[in-house]
């Protein structure tokens, strides 16, 4: 048996199954994979380790359905150490004003501690990447992908003027707490505010952050995450994460979770992947991420591509991500070609087994004459087509806790 | 009764004219989770190394080849509702298909457990 080259497949176990005379895939190719400073631990907990974004990364540890069905009734603890944490600050206005020369979000508003998704765009108004991006007392920090922070930072560098400092702060490593009891778990672990008027972590709303100290160490913790799931993402220096995943992974509500889960989990929620779903040739628009561009970026303009974008908001865009609710249970993967009828009209971005669903599932880029729920597809799997339908994002609700609890 | 295994990770339990066809346990555990086994038609004929059926995992397709030529001469019913017995139990009751052989003498180029054990080792 041999392991298919997919799109996917830096997500699939290693080469060990292909037969020799199949060409690598290019995400095989990285000459030295990084290892993430939980490395170690990872390996004691029974992880494969798999390269992803240039880092050695652990893909699952019992099994990814397993995984992923605990992280959805219980708490996953994801090492998401690979992505880059970068901060932008600069006196008075100006990194405000400097990033808002590069991204769509409207940071003027951005209140102390919160959070905005938002879309590196570059002049053609075509997705360099998506990230999160934090006001901080500072400035503001951004959280952008691992396969595309060397890029992100160049890019960054090149364009932000000389009164804004960039720095990367590559001696962070960021962990994931998602699901319904991460709250419950995080909570355990007394966190205390490091700052006068940042509550406690459990009561932080939904898209907020804030500063913490845990046993003395500085943690930055948002509430946010990338499965749908209530949940946090913790970042802390790279020496002390060890002892905050055991601390973490102490608690009876966490288990650690591997890349795989994290794939499947994003996808159910209808969350788009760089580099997959998202590409420098995709327009927020076509993307679905309209609600990335804020109302008064769109009466002002002033982001790269904003000509393009605006009018594709204005007039609709040609193609449009959807999902896709497959018959069967055969998984169309990225690359597939959608049918309408025997006519192509587009092609899947995303795609699997969804193990909260029990079914494949898939996103895809199509036209927009065929975007819309309930008409049918067909999607060419090993020369087959593949019953398919139209189906609203995301697969599997999201359950953000918009206000956070009380404590 | 007489295992074979092949490079590709199947293995063929061979009595009289017939074959019983899986993957390995070292197979199953590479490939994770199985959601999906798409197995051949009844009667279908097969030559040596012939994709013969396709399992579906949570992170890839994977195709399984015939390691011997002949005909299908029945499938793994169980599969239908728990691909799953490929993971639990994939040189048991996880097996893929039968095969009539078309040529025993086949199988003299595959390997028996003891090589087959030293070629994983060695992956």
């Amino acid at each position: 048996m041999s392991d298919n080259p997919t799109p996917n497949s830096d997500l699939a176990a290693p080469g060990v199954l292909t037969s020799g005379n199949q060409p690598p895939h290019p995400d095989d190719a990285p000459t030295e994979p990084l290892a993430l400073p939980l490395d170690s631990w990872h390996r004691a907990r029974g992880a494969r380790m798999v390269p992803f974004a240039s880092y050695l990364m652990p893909v699952q540890y019992e099994g990814i359905i397993a995984e992923h069905l605990w992280t959805r009734a219980h708490a996953g603890l994801f090492d998401v150490s690979h992505m880059g944490q970068l901060a932008v600050s600069g006196a008075g206005v100006e990194a405000e004003a400097a990033l808002e020369a590069l991204l769509p979000a409207d940071l003027a508003a951005l209140k102390l501690g919160g959070l905005r998704y938002s879309l590196l765009l570059a002049e053609d108004g075509g997705i360099l990447d998506d990230l999160m991006v934090t006001r901080g007392p500072d400035g503001f920090d951004l959280v952008v992908n691992g396969a595309t922070k060397w890029d992100d930072i160049a890019h960054l560098r090149e364009h932000l003027p000389d009164a804004v400092t960039l720095s990367h702060r590559d001696e962070q490593a960021l962990l994931a707490l998602q699901g319904p009891e991460a709250a419950v778990a995080l909570a355990a672990l007394g966190l205390v505010p490091a700052t006068p008027g940042v509550v406690p972590v459990e009561a932080l709303g939904f898209m907020r952050a804030g500063a913490y100290l845990w046993q003395g160490r500085a943690l930055g913790v948002s509430r946010s995450g990338y499965t749908g799931e209530d949940g946090f993402e913790i970042s802390c220096r790279s020496a002390e994460a060890q002892a905050l995943a055991e601390a973490l992974c102490a608690q009876p509500q966490v288990k650690p979770i591997g890349l795989g889960a994290r794939d499947s989990l994003r996808l159910e929620a209808g969350l788009p992947l760089y580099g997959h779903d998202l590409t420098p040739a995709t327009d927020p628009v076509s993307a679905g991420l309209g609600f990335a561009i804020s109302k008064r970026r769109r009466a002002e303009g002033g982001f790269p591509g904003a000509a393009r974008i605006l009018a594709l908001l204005a007039q609709g865009a040609p193609a449009t991500r959807v999902g896709l609710a497959i018959e069967g249970r055969m998984a169309a993967r990225e690359g597939a070609v959608v049918l309408a009828g025997a006519t192509p009209v587009g092609t899947v971005t995303s795609g699997g087994f969804a193990p909260s669903l029990e079914r494949p599932i898939a996103m895809a880029m199509v036209a927009s004459a065929h975007a819309t729920p309930g008409t049918r597809l067909a999607i060419e799997v090993r020369g087959r087509p593949l019953a398919a339908q139209v189906v609203p994002l995301p697969f599997v609700p999201h359950k953000y806790i918009r206000k956070g609890v009380s404590a | 009764m007489t295992r074979y295994f092949t490079k590709d990770h199947e293995w063929i339990d061979v009595e009289g004219g017939t074959g019983t066809v899986g993957i390995t346990a070292y197979a199953q555990g590479q490939l994770g989770d199985i959601t999906f086994v798409e197995l051949p038609e009844v009667g279908k004929a097969f030559k040596e190394g012939d994709q013969a059926v396709v399992v579906d995992s949570v992170k890839a397709a994977a195709d399984v080849y015939a390691p011997a030529s002949g005909t299908v001469a029945g499938v793994n019913p169980a599969l239908a509702d728990q691909p799953e017995l490929v993971n639990t139990a994939p040189e048991g009751e996880g097996w893929l298909f039968r095969l009539t052989l078309a040529d025993p003498a086949e199988l003299a180029g595959l390997m028996d457990i003891a090589a087959y054990q030293a070629y994983i080792a060695g992956l």
